[in-house]
């Protein structure tokens, strides 16, 4: 009861944070409440939310995955390939997703069979994606795709409302049903929270990770088909830092990284504020650098808020104990 | 019923104390011979790669590599990491390259004084935050590497600080030779021969050891693993703002993305090294092993006739083949030691 009570707080800030975030870049910009201005800005949170979705779950079971950056671009690079040789737009989407997936396997056997830290496995296979997508492409571009591939990261569900925000609703209520109201989340939570008890208890710990990685990896390869999609092109640089704004997603939604704590709730609210303060400083010329500034003091703040209220108590927003 | 249990005996022991000792020892000479076998197999295609000159070059070029990965080695050690060791090199760099371009005249060991104080101060605040308030350094260190990087960006307002704008003295300092090694070699050279003596023939030194492999157990003993982590930090920070003079003077040039993306060098550094990520494990001829390898490597690959695009690939297979097989090399002895530290 009173880890769900704190949650709700978070979440809560995390609630008048984007209110008062709207309320401020609508009344700096004239432009800001515009429907298409705020469809126009959910590009800049649907691919990452897309990634820090499952990644929220891999974090919540004490494990982190830093690669996923990398998978993005190596999952591009693979379609970018794969469209060179003439391949059409669902068999592309189908190399993206599984690229994503077997690269996950990766991450995940390493830690599960290789009892490999997760933070050295996926600095390693960071340095490793990313490497092999230098490695094949160098100073190419890929842009051959197929004009109907274009259709995930531009097109519209209805109105305004685009496709990639339409899934990432979906698959959002898909991870909060899974994590929050089946056996299966309790699990995850269990295995973060006390890994040498839920083992004790049954669960087979190696497998939730094999899976939660794996499954990581296959969202990191859907959001590749979205940001290729969109961009129509692909560099090996494609997705660099994003890794960071993935994470902080996770951290700012309040999850844990110690494991054990977190809901789906808190990193959608996260994902989206994260989302408009990057296209709010576009709109009043910040550059691209320079938010990275805000983005950094969010994630070290976010962390810092609950470690504060701990240490010392006369800050701690709940009296009640 | 749990498919395999970590702290039970599972083979029959050997004398812990024999396999405690040799566990370092047995793979800092296993790399030393893989490096070494690299090393002949080069020379051996490519005759010209082992004379004097280039083995200089190629220890001019690692020069900054084994002084990073000294001081990532300390905040490993003490149970951290630093992600942002690239950037605080980045920003400390433009720093010291902002003061030389408005005061020419004053001399070399002020800006190299300037740079490792704002290295110094920058790693200090990772250190406090993960000392004081006992937040994930991974987490930290990744917010900051964000932050410090946005800081050059906001100093230098996006503009190159180009070779034409460098004092002379600034621009030399790094290639002053003696006995036939650059001043940037022999700084990694005496760094390293520090860093061997302090840190097995020190109480400081060992400290970093005791924090890192049992926090708890350090406190019984009066030092504070906290403590340690912070003093790693900064000196870790220290060493990045040093190599931040270094690296402007080497390359003659000072922007916003220097750097980028060279914490993951510094770490596979350490990593291949041997240096365990749960702390407490690893030494420092492991850390020079490590980077010599990888300079080895890069200085090899043009040799060899392979893109330069391949660096990034090869040095995340060794890092997933160095973890893969240091993970399988702790788990033996952790199998082993468990009950015999549980013994009363």
């Amino acid at each position: 009861m009173k880890s769900l009570k704190s949650l709700l707080r978070w979440e809560s800030m995390l609630g008048v944070l984007l209110v008062a975030e709207f309320a401020f870049f609508a009344a700096v910009s004239a432009h800001f409440l515009d429907v298409w201005t705020l469809s126009d800005a959910t590009f800049n949170f649907t691919e990452r939310a897309l990634v820090a979705l499952p990644l929220a779950l891999l974090i919540i079971a004490g494990e982190i995955d830093i690669s996923v950056a990398a998978i993005i671009a190596l999952a591009s690079v693979a379609m970018g390939l794969a469209a060179s040789y003439g391949l059409d737009t669902p068999m592309l989407v189908a190399v993206g997703v599984v690229t994503g997936s077997l690269a996950g396997m990766i991450n995940g056997a390493l830690v599960t069979f290789g009892r490999v830290p997760s933070i050295v496995a996926t600095i390693g296979t960071m340095t490793l994606f990313r490497g092999a997508a230098y490695a094949i492409l160098g100073d190419r571009v890929l842009k051959n795709y197929p004009a109907s591939f274009s259709v995930f990261g531009q097109g519209y569900a209805f109105g305004p409302v685009s496709i990639e925000l339409c899934l990432f609703v979906v698959f959002a209520m898909g991870f909060g049903a899974l994590l929050h109201f089946t056996r299966w989340g309790r699990c995850v939570y269990a295995i973060g929270a006390n890994p040498i008890a839920a083992r004790w208890s049954g669960i087979s710990i190696d497998r939730y990770k094999f899976a939660l990685f794996t499954v990581t990896g296959l969202f990191s390869g859907l959001a590749a088909v979205m940001l290729t999609s969109r961009l129509g092109s692909t560099r090996p640089t494609i997705a660099q830092g994003w890794e960071l704004e993935i994470i902080s997603m996770v951290v700012l939604g309040g999850v844990s990284v110690r494991g054990g704590q977190g809901s789906i709730v808190g990193v959608v609210l996260a994902a989206i504020i994260l989302g408009f303060v990057n296209f709010g400083l576009g709109l009043l010329n910040v550059p691209g650098i320079a938010m990275s500034i805000v983005v950094g003091t969010l994630l070290i703040v976010a962390v810092a808020v609950p470690a504060v209220a701990q240490r010392w108590p006369m800050f701690r927003l709940d009296k009640a104990h | 019923m749990p498919e395999r249990i970590d702290y039970l005996p599972m083979q029959p022991t050997m004398p812990p104390s024999r396999r405690r000792f040799s566990a370092t020892a047995q793979r800092d000479t296993a790399l030393a011979l893989v490096t070494l076998s690299l090393f002949i197999g080069v020379t051996i295609a490519f005759p010209q790669f082992a004379q004097p000159t280039n083995l200089a070059e190629v220890l001019d070029d690692s020069a900054l590599l084994i002084l990073l990965a000294l001081g990532q080695m300390l905040v490993i050690l003490s149970r951290g990491i630093d992600l942002s060791i690239a950037a605080n090199l980045a920003l400390s760099g433009m720093i010291a390259a902002l003061f030389n371009r408005s005061f020419p005249d004053v001399g070399i060991v002020a800006v190299m004084g300037i740079a490792t104080v704002s290295g110094a101060a920058l790693g200090a605040i990772n250190g406090l935050l993960v000392w004081k308030l006992k937040l994930p350094p991974i987490v930290v260190t990744l917010g900051t590497m964000s932050v410090y990087r946005g800081c050059i960006y906001l100093l230098s307002h996006g503009t190159w600080i180009n070779d034409n704008e460098l004092s002379r003295g600034f621009l030399s300092f790094v290639q002053v030779k003696f006995l036939g090694l650059t001043s940037l070699s022999w700084i990694a050279i005496v760094a390293s021969a520090f860093a061997l003596a302090a840190m097995r023939h020190t109480n400081s030194g060992r400290n970093f050891y005791a924090a890192g492999d049992n926090p708890s157990a350090a406190a019984n003993v009066g030092i504070d693993a906290g403590r340690m982590q912070f003093i790693a930090y900064t000196l870790c920070g220290a060493i990045a703002g040093l190599c931040g003079y270094l690296w402007v003077a080497r390359f003659a040039v000072a922007y916003t993305d220097i750097a980028l993306g060279f914490e993951l060098q510094v770490i596979a550094a350490c990593l291949i090294g041997g240096i365990a990520v749960a702390g407490g494990s690893g030494s420092v001829i492991g850390v020079l092993l490590g980077c010599l390898f990888i300079g080895v490597i890069r200085n090899a690959i043009p040799l060899v006739g392979i893109s330069p695009f391949w660096q990034m690939l090869i040095n995340g297979i060794v890092i997933v083949v160095a973890a893969l097989l240091g993970a399988r090399g702790r788990e033996r002895g952790r199998v082993i030691l468990e009950p015999d530290r549980a013994a009363p």
